[in-house]
């Protein structure tokens, strides 16, 4: 209660000041008048404009100063989980499976390119590449700067699998999870004696090398030019307008079914999104399964082995914990994640070239993981959210060149406010969003751990 | 009460580049005893120990443990974490070292590691879901809540254990090393930095391990009150060789022992002189 008298009469005295301020300034004009004589005119709305935007300022920093300062005290005693928590999975949940039919109900079928294709499944690539990323960086504490090597070798492996042995999609994809996670084995085996920086930079390295052979080994990979990688089908039945097609095919089962009841023969025409709309579903169902692998994992042995990794390795090898095998699994399940995220991305596609698989997308995987809070699945999601969905919303700012010009492309300056967000997001959550631990076992009650006493890991 | 070696250290000798720092050591501990490793600072307890629990390699010498099965193990010739889990030694450290992030509970669970991994199939039958590892598991949390119940933190169970006192830090560190089934139990100065009443509770904490659960517990401690009250067997280390081995009586009567910590009196420096001469040859009178 005090502390909401406190804001009143700070408030109280940002009106009083910004009066004194705004007064003469906004709410005084001179004009001349058409006898060319200085007139002055009382502008009551833009000076009370001015002030009321002061004192909301105002608020809105003291209010969330101090509901930040009672979080964190309420960190370490936090005994059950608050109502938000409780809903936020099902909920969440709910909304994912609901999300096209929203779209096509109030955007209309038309939006679904660009609401279901550009933020559903590009945002929730990044969401399942974050949480890949979150088993080696978050849990186990090894520093990975390379991670999109592994997201490219799954992309060549199923352009090249199904180039080459026109295996479908269903096939390559465990295929795809299985290579990537043997090359995470074999990078891991040579970096299992670095730590830290060191470790970073070798990851670092191994990024650019599967860049550069996808780029230079033209025979094999298609060079710059990239390969074109086969489409995603329905089980085998593609999505086009020819009498095999999907459209076809749904309409062929509708009407057998209606004319078993004696209805009449239902036809579906052809549509772009039916594809749009089963590959969202089939990143969620990926994305839903990196989140309960990670989520088992955590609470096995494993799981626990890679934390204990992060919190201190000597204390790991005089429990007898082999680290090296901790660690070769902790990058082989992170790998193979990334590997199945990058056999969607291919399936996506319908293209592959090494174009994406640039450093940057390995730092903006990376920032995706800090920025959530490391370890946290739900915060590791919301800051795919905000860092990839932030990225589509500047495309949409097209009433900026009304103000810049038409020169004027705000997606260029993505980078900058990127920057800039990072910098403010960690002087204001330096642990991420999400900084909190949730135990894997209690005793009594489950407690959630303040991230103060858990350590990053240092490679 | 003394039936078997538990652990033969034979010439170990451990150099770092141009510093001998443990030199022909030879001593053997008892099977259920607690053997206690003192001496000055830098005498080179603690490379002892790592070498022991296979932190360290020795440069020359032989570390031979024998089960109370009769099984026999070369710790020298083994990897680190092979030491802890197919030897069964377990240590805590000098600085603490719990997983500090990670809740009292959990740290036990850990410990537990090679145990329950065996349970989940390699987390196979773990991510699936099977029984066998809820089973393997909940058996594995009953041991820990008795071992957190034996330290008198089972109130503290689901508390990072960063946020623990650190009394109750070295409790917790010694029941983590329990919780690996150990035959020894090699301790690294327990006692530091507990005041007099926590000192007390750790010689009842250790008495119950060695009379319970039969583990052989090798310490190293500067608090003489632990070593005097609870040692069966006394090691002294000076420089890296040893100048005592005995009861806690004789190695307290042993004048050696008190030159090395105390220092004597100007009148008696040539009979000392010459006892250590004599115990150590090569040593030069100052």
């Amino acid at each position: 209660m005090a502390e909401r008298r406190n804001i009143v009469l700070g408030a109280a005295a940002v009106a009083i000041v910004s009066l004194g301020m705004f007064g003469p300034l906004i709410g005084l004009k001179t004009e001349q008048n058409m006898a060319n004589e200085l007139v002055l005119l009382f502008r009551p709305w833009h000076m009370l404009a001015a002030i009321f935007g002061a004192v909301a300022i105002y608020v809105i920093v003291t209010s969330l100063k101090a509901a930040n300062e009672g979080r964190v005290r309420a960190v370490a005693v936090k005994t059950e989980k608050s109502r938000f928590q409780k809903w936020l999975a099902p909920g969440g949940l709910g909304a994912l499976f609901l999300y096209p039919l929203f779209i096509a109900l109030f955007v209309g079928v038309s939006g679904i390119p660009k609401w279901v294709d550009n933020f559903g499944i590009l945002i929730l690539i990044y969401v399942m590449l974050g949480w890949g990323l979150n088993i080696v960086v978050g849990l186990a504490g090894l520093l990975d700067l390379g991670y999109v090597a592994f997201y490219a070798i799954g992309s060549y492996s199923y352009a090249l699998l199904s180039l080459h042995f026109g295996w479908s999609f269903w096939i390559c994809l465990p295929v795809a999870g299985i290579l990537a996670a043997l090359w995470g084995v074999i990078l891991g085996f040579p970096v299992l004696r670095l730590r830290g920086d060191y470790l970073a930079i070798v990851t670092l390295a191994f990024g650019e090398i599967i860049y550069l052979i996808a780029k230079n080994w033209k025979n094999f990979t298609g060079g710059g030019a990239g390969i074109s990688a086969p489409r995603i089908t329905f089980f085998g039945i593609k999505f086009d307008a020819s009498e095999n097609g999907f459209a076809a095919w749904v309409s062929w089962v509708m009407t057998s079914i209606s004319e078993t009841f004696g209805g009449p023969a239902i036809t579906l025409a052809h549509a772009p999104w039916y594809r749009t709309v089963f590959l969202y579903y089939i990143i969620v169902l990926l994305a839903l399964l990196t989140a309960y692998v990670t989520l088992r994992l955590r609470r096995l042995p494993v799981g626990r082995a890679w934390e204990a990794l992060r919190e201190d390795e000597i204390a790991c090898r005089s429990l007898g914990l082999n680290t090296t095998n901790t660690k070769l699994t902790a990058f082989a399940c992170g790998a193979m994640f990334g590997g199945l995220a990058g056999a969607f991305f291919g399936a996506r596609q319908g293209f592959v070239d090494p174009e994406g698989f640039k450093f940057i997308e390995s730092a903006i995987i990376l920032a995706i993981v800090v920025l959530g809070g490391m370890g946290s699945l739900i915060g590791v999601a919301m800051a795919a959210v905000a860092m990839q969905g932030g990225t589509e919303i500047l495309r949409e700012l097209g009433f900026l060149k009304q103000v810049f010009g038409d020169d004027f492309q705000p997606e260029l300056y993505r980078m900058l406010i990127f920057g800039g967000a990072m910098v403010i997001i960690m002087l204001w959550k330096p642990r991420g969003f999400v900084s909190v631990r949730q135990p894997t076992a209690f005793l009594n009650e489950r407690k959630a751990i303040g991230l103060e006493n858990v350590k990053e890991g240092h490679g | 009460m003394a039936s078997s070696e538990v652990l033969r250290v034979e010439h170990l000798t451990v150099r770092f580049g141009g510093l001998t720092a443990v030199d022909d050591l030879n001593f053997s501990a008892m099977h259920g005893d607690i053997t206690g490793l003192i001496g000055p600072n830098g005498a080179g307890k603690t490379t002892v120990f790592n070498c022991i629990t296979g932190f360290y390699k020795p440069t020359t010498g032989l570390l031979s443990m024998t089960h109370p099965s009769g099984r026999q193990f070369y710790l020298d010739r083994m990897a680190d974490f092979k030491v802890a889990s197919t030897a069964h030694v377990a240590r805590t450290f000098q600085n603490i070292r719990l997983f500090s992030g990670m809740t009292a509970l959990e740290n036990l669970l850990v410990a537990q590691h090679n145990v329950l991994m065996r349970a989940s199939g390699m987390s196979v039958w773990g991510v699936l879901g099977f029984p066998v590892y809820k089973h393997a598991e909940k058996r594995a949390a009953e041991k820990a809540a008795e071992w957190l119940d034996k330290i008198g933190l089972y109130d503290r169970a689901d508390d990072p254990a960063g946020e623990l006192p650190y009394g109750a830090q070295r409790r917790l560190e010694i029941a983590r090393a329990m919780c690996t089934d150990p035959v020894i139990l090699c301790l690294d100065e327990p006692a530091a930095g507990l005041n007099p009443k926590e000192s007390a509770e750790l010689n009842t904490l250790l008495r119950g391990i060695r009379d319970e659960t039969k583990t052989s517990i090798l310490l190293i401690e500067h608090d003489m009150s632990v070593v005097m009250q609870i040692c069966d067997h006394v090691v002294v280390l000076e420089y890296g060789q040893k100048i005592s081995d005995g009861t806690p009586a004789e190695v307290k009567a042993d004048p050696r022992v008190i030159a090395a910590y105390l220092g004597v009196d100007d009148s008696e420096i040539e009979s000392v002189a010459s006892l250590i001469e004599e115990a150590i040859p090569g040593v030069k009178k100052s």
